[in-house]
């Protein structure tokens, strides 16, 4: 999931004296692997990483040789692995650094990133209730990281509904059912906004109070709500929430920009 | 310590001289946005030029629309780095706007619906080089390019070309607009790639 | 959900927290701030933000005045905090400290 992109001309990197993370080196390492047409995931080595909680960013920054930089900020896919962290990189139309990342970067390329940042929209493992997890699109990926990082840590129950355009756009699909298949405190809803797989009983259409009461949890739970998607998106399902019963206290967003499913 | 990523060059940028420095073709028209967009109906649209001396000049959509207008094809350069060549437009030209009013101020700060400002020096805004416009390519304007009307000054960078204008305090000293007093230029000329405050 | 043709704020909070890290030594996500306008406290991280450029402008998700702005330039960055009449910024204390980085 990319977020947002800065872009400086001439600025050398270096040079900031201040208290939050810095920007480290890092190489990808593996191979860009695809995961469906438009997003793919890239496996980062990172000389120092500090470690991160579920549901952090990443900023990465990309320097030409003519000192030109742009920067964007990913959600981290995977717990923290020693020196490796994950992301899955959407492609944007005309986007600079999601195009190099996704089409250019090869093992062994330097890139920068700082982090983690964040800590609004994060899980921890020793948040033991109940958790509903909605993703629109990529907005799944921040999301992966928290379910990643519950296996066999945490026995907090998860439900995860997630809209998606098409059966192709499902990020992380196998993995999902895998894990929904072997783990019986996860729970995987799939929604589709324009095309269904075969045997789909659900036809297609945006998320609606019917498709949270079916596949979420019930208000009374007090389940904490992680909503990760496009604006309006987020903003659908945040009032759908309100609307069940759900404590707006309970309820955390991130919007991730103008792409969606 | 610098890090250089090899292969990453970012968006091609011209260097045929056609384009200011650092700049980038583009046929698309970015929306760039600093807030929500405000819907102004027409009924209740007015442009209003305050002098330094607190003298408002007033023009209702129907007056505007009654005064001499001009059809222009320029180039505009945005400082996010892409520009666009042979945008036609089409409004009042604010010669024709400023005409009557008596002023000694030397500075424009341009303010528009939803709360945006920008400042530049107000012989900028005269001698055939700024407008009052309201047509895009022969359409009206859309809401997110600044309908019903925007400022069109394509000689500085597109920021001082306010959507949503409603109205120019003249003054006699300079004072920052939105974006200005962020660490963006006074005067944004793309030329000589006045993006920020010391360019 | 295609790209808006009408500007919505397509980001929240959570996208300055990178851009804030570089000027504060704590975490701002979980801070409330208090708007000027109208009143209302909105963690920073549920700000409505606008941008990446010409730079960040992040919003009150009450009323949508405008609550902060933040520009890099090559040489600084720029933070204009005053929509914000007062922030409560949560201080880790020891036993936080340790949960913050695992």
């Amino acid at each position: 999931m990319d977020t947002t992109t800065t872009a400086t001309h001439g600025a050398s990197s270096g040079t900031r004296g201040t208290k939050g993370p810095p920007f480290l080196a890092a190489s990808p390492s593996g191979g860009a692997a695809a995961r469906t047409a438009s997003a793919s995931t890239l496996v980062l080595e990172v000389i120092g990483w500090p470690g991160h909680l579920a549901g952090q960013h990443v900023d990465v920054r990309l320097t030409a040789p003519d000192g030109y930089q742009a920067a964007r900020s990913y959600s981290l896919a995977a717990p923290t692995d020693g020196d490796r962290i994950e992301i899955t990189v959407q492609r944007v139309p005309d986007g600079e650094v999601s195009s190099y990342l996704a089409d250019e970067a090869r093992d062994g390329d330097v890139v920068e990133v700082r982090g983690p940042v964040g800590g609004w929209f994060v899980w921890k493992p020793e948040d033991s209730g109940p958790v509903l997890l909605v993703a629109g699109g990529s907005g799944v990926v921040p999301l992966m990281a928290m379910i990643r990082s519950r296996d066999g840590v945490s026995p907090a129950p998860f439900r995860l509904i997630y809209s998606v355009r098409t059966p192709q756009d499902r990020i992380y699909d196998h993995e999902l059912r895998r894990r929904a298949t072997q783990d019986g405190g996860l729970e995987v809803a799939f929604l589709y906004t324009r095309t269904v797989p075969d045997g789909e009983t659900r036809s297609v259409g945006r998320i609606t109070a019917e498709d949270l009461i079916a596949y979420g949890w019930p208000a009374d739970v007090k389940p904490t709500c992680y909503v990760c998607g496009p604006t309006a998106f987020v903003e659908t399902v945040s009032d759908l929430l309100v609307g069940l019963g759900h404590d707006p206290a309970m309820i955390k967003t991130e919007r991730f920009g103008p792409s969606g499913p | 310590m610098n890090i250089f990523t090899r292969g990453f060059r970012g968006r091609k940028r011209d260097s045929s001289g056609q384009l200011p420095p650092g700049q980038y073709l583009t046929d698309d028209f970015p929306v760039l946005s600093a807030g929500p967009t405000p819907r102004i109906s027409l009924d209740a649209w007015e442009f209003t030029v305050t002098t330094e001396q607190g003298e408002s000049h007033r023009w209702s959509w129907a007056e505007l629309m009654a005064l001499p207008a001009e059809s222009v094809t320029v180039d505009v350069h945005c400082v996010t780095r892409w520009s666009k060549l042979d945008t036609v437009w089409r409004g009042v030209s604010l010669d024709t706007l400023l005409t009557d009013i008596e002023t000694e101020a030397d500075f424009a700060l341009v303010h528009s619906y939803g709360g945006y400002s920008t400042n530049l020096p107000l012989e900028d805004l005269l001698g055939g080089k700024a407008w009052v416009a309201y047509e895009y390519e022969g359409e009206e304007l859309a809401p997110e390019h600044g309908a019903p009307a925007r400022l069109l000054v394509p000689h500085l960078y597109f920021w001082k070309s306010a959507k949503w204008v409603r109205g120019i305090d003249l003054m006699v000293q300079d004072s920052p607009g939105f974006w200005e007093q962020l660490g963006y230029h006074d005067y944004g000329d793309p030329w000589r790639e006045q993006r920020y405050q010391g360019d | 959900m295609d790209a808006p043709t009408t500007a919505v704020a397509v980001y929240d909070g959570n996208t300055l927290a990178g851009p804030l890290s570089e000027v504060f030594g704590v975490e701002l996500m979980t801070a409330a701030g208090r708007c000027r306008s109208c009143g209302t406290t909105s963690q920073v991280a549920t700000f409505r933000v606008y941008g990446p450029a010409p730079g960040f402008v992040g919003r009150c998700p009450h009323c949508e005045d405008v609550l902060l702005r933040l520009v890099r330039t090559p040489d600084a960055l720029w933070l204009d905090f005053s929509g914000v009449s007062a922030l409560r910024i949560l201080i880790p204390t020891d036993s936080a400290d340790e949960e913050q980085q695992p």
